[in-house]
């Protein structure tokens, strides 16, 4: 997901590092250098290399054992994992589950965010069971720079996944100490309620001090299109580069509502009706390029 | 008090200091200001930059060259900013460095500051020997901008594609009717929404 967010052109990742063909990927993904088998996982989500061959051989990956770290993670199944998500097979999902109970938080977390691109319900219960505990159990591990469980992306899957019984377990995360857990909330909450206060509580971030936690929400409010805050989208204080992300996000997902209720016209003709709150959007995008 | 202003940037030991210093200092709109102006857009420094060339884009035609003096053995960011103020100010002088920029640039947000550009050259400040050719090449470069890979730079494409319409329908409707063309194939073509949406929009304003 970081990814989008760095100005650096698409074309220079694939001039860094080894060049690789689908077959050597895929083949790689059993290498005997370790080094090789991880970048390959990566290579083929980056190349989205949606072929049942490296479907296969990144599901085989989620159960490696010989790439480990000093504390015991798993950084293969990291990269299969995330790479899965990027792959749209919901083959992969039953795989991706099993994940979630992986002892290493990053493949949690890497799970968690692939079954939410993946957008398949059947996580939903799994993905819940994570939230056990509530906001009470929801802290740091100690010596560690991250919560007991991926709460931002676990909730983020929620709310995409339309999962309406967790409605209840998400609301208190409204309140956690962790800003970025609070947003990805609001975010859920409003994807999962439509109430026009989560999506307030995201435009008010945008008003915070902290560079990073600007551009989270504004990542948030692009992934709900919540179009009352385009205006302060493009006030706020980061790059316009991820201003524009998140007003693109704002356009299409009104522009998809408004062409999903007149269904009875071609494409071309739905797009004709441009609401002035569309015009609206695309001149606050034409001021930032 | 120019010279304060000055000053005080050339003080400022914070970034949040340099930031707002810079802001101060192109507010105020001063021609003494541009070597300090173009020195901050090197200074790797975000905001700063932004209010630069906020401040370089104000005072118009006489950061022109200036700007263009400094250009070449400038770092690459300081560069990148350079060619953004340049496109803002729209003075023709700049456009040769903004046809290239737009295509060659390895850095989107170069390309797509470029592009949007390029739409709105000053063309007053060209002979009218000089405009067409000038427009030509400009037309012809954003119709391959409009292929970019990126979507950001294609809908820059649009906008910049879009100025120029504008510029040209009474002096060469040919170019406006092939541009309306152009939209129409985006629109049933382009692989993203907002890219099409924003050449839909520019129909309904030149039709």
């Amino acid at each position: 997901m970081e990814q989008q967010y760095l100005e650096l052109p698409s074309e220079e990742v694939s001039e860094n590092g080894e060049s690789l063909t689908v077959e050597e990927a895929i083949a790689n993904l059993r290498h005997e250098e370790l080094g090789k088998r991880y970048y390959a996982a990566w290579w083929l989500g980056r190349f989205r290399v949606n072929i049942p061959a490296a479907v296969e051989g990144l599901i085989s990956a989620l159960e490696d054992d010989s790439d480990r770290t000093e504390d015991g993670g798993y950084p293969l199944r990291r990269n299969a994992a995330r790479s899965l998500g990027k792959l749209e097979d919901k083959k992969a999902v039953p795989a991706l589950i099993k994940c979630l109970e992986s002892s290493d938080y990053y493949v949690r977390e890497a799970a968690a965010e692939a079954l939410e691109m993946l957008g398949d319900p059947s996580c939903i219960s799994a993905l819940i069971k994570l939230l056990d505990g509530g906001v009470e159990v929801a802290v740091l591990v100690p010596g560690k720079p991250h919560l007991v469980q991926p709460y931002e992306d676990i909730i983020e899957a929620l709310g995409k996944l339309q999962a309406q019984s967790a409605i209840p377990l998400i609301k208190p995360f409204i309140e956690h100490p962790v800003e970025k857990v609070q947003y990805a909330a609001a975010r859920a909450l409003y994807q999962l309620t439509g109430e026009a206060v989560y999506g307030e509580y995201l435009t008010q971030a945008l008003d915070g001090d902290n560079l990073q936690l600007r551009r989270s929400a504004l990542m948030d409010l692009g992934a709900i299109g919540y179009l009352p805050a385009a205006k302060a989208i493009s006030e706020t204080l980061a790059e316009n580069s991820m201003k524009l992300i998140a007003l693109k996000g704002l356009l299409e997902h009104h522009l998809t509502i408004n062409s999903k209720v007149n269904t009875q016209k071609s494409k071309v003709e739905s797009q004709l009706l441009l609401s002035d709150e569309a015009i609206e959007v695309m001149t606050l995008m034409d001021s930032l390029l | 008090m120019n010279n304060q202003l000055i000053q005080a940037v050339e003080k400022a030991d914070s970034s949040q200091g340099l930031i707002d210093t810079v802001k101060d200092l192109a507010a105020a709109q001063i021609e003494d200001a541009i070597p300090m102006l173009i020195t901050v857009l090197g200074y790797n420094n975000p905001g700063a930059a932004v209010a630069a060339v906020d401040g370089l884009v104000l005072l118009g035609e006489t950061a022109v060259l200036p700007l263009l003096e400094k250009l070449d053995g400038y770092n690459y960011g300081a560069r990148a900013w350079a060619i953004r103020a340049l496109a803002g100010i729209g003075d023709p002088r700049g456009l040769d460095l903004l046809l290239d920029s737009a295509v060659n640039d390895f850095s989107f947000s170069v390309r797509r500051g470029a592009a949007r550009g390029l739409g709105f050259i000053d063309w007053e400040k060209l002979s009218e020997a000089e405009v067409f050719d000038a427009q030509q090449r400009v037309f012809l470069t954003l119709l391959q901008v409009s292929q970019d890979p990126e979507w950001v730079v294609r809908y820059a494409a649009v906008v910049g594609l879009h100025g120029l319409a504008k510029a040209v329908e009474v002096s060469a409707p040919k170019w406006l009717e092939d541009i309306l063309t152009r939209f129409e194939e985006i629109i049933d073509t382009d692989t993203t929404l907002a890219v099409s949406a924003r050449a839909q929009m520019a129909i309904a304003d030149l039709r």
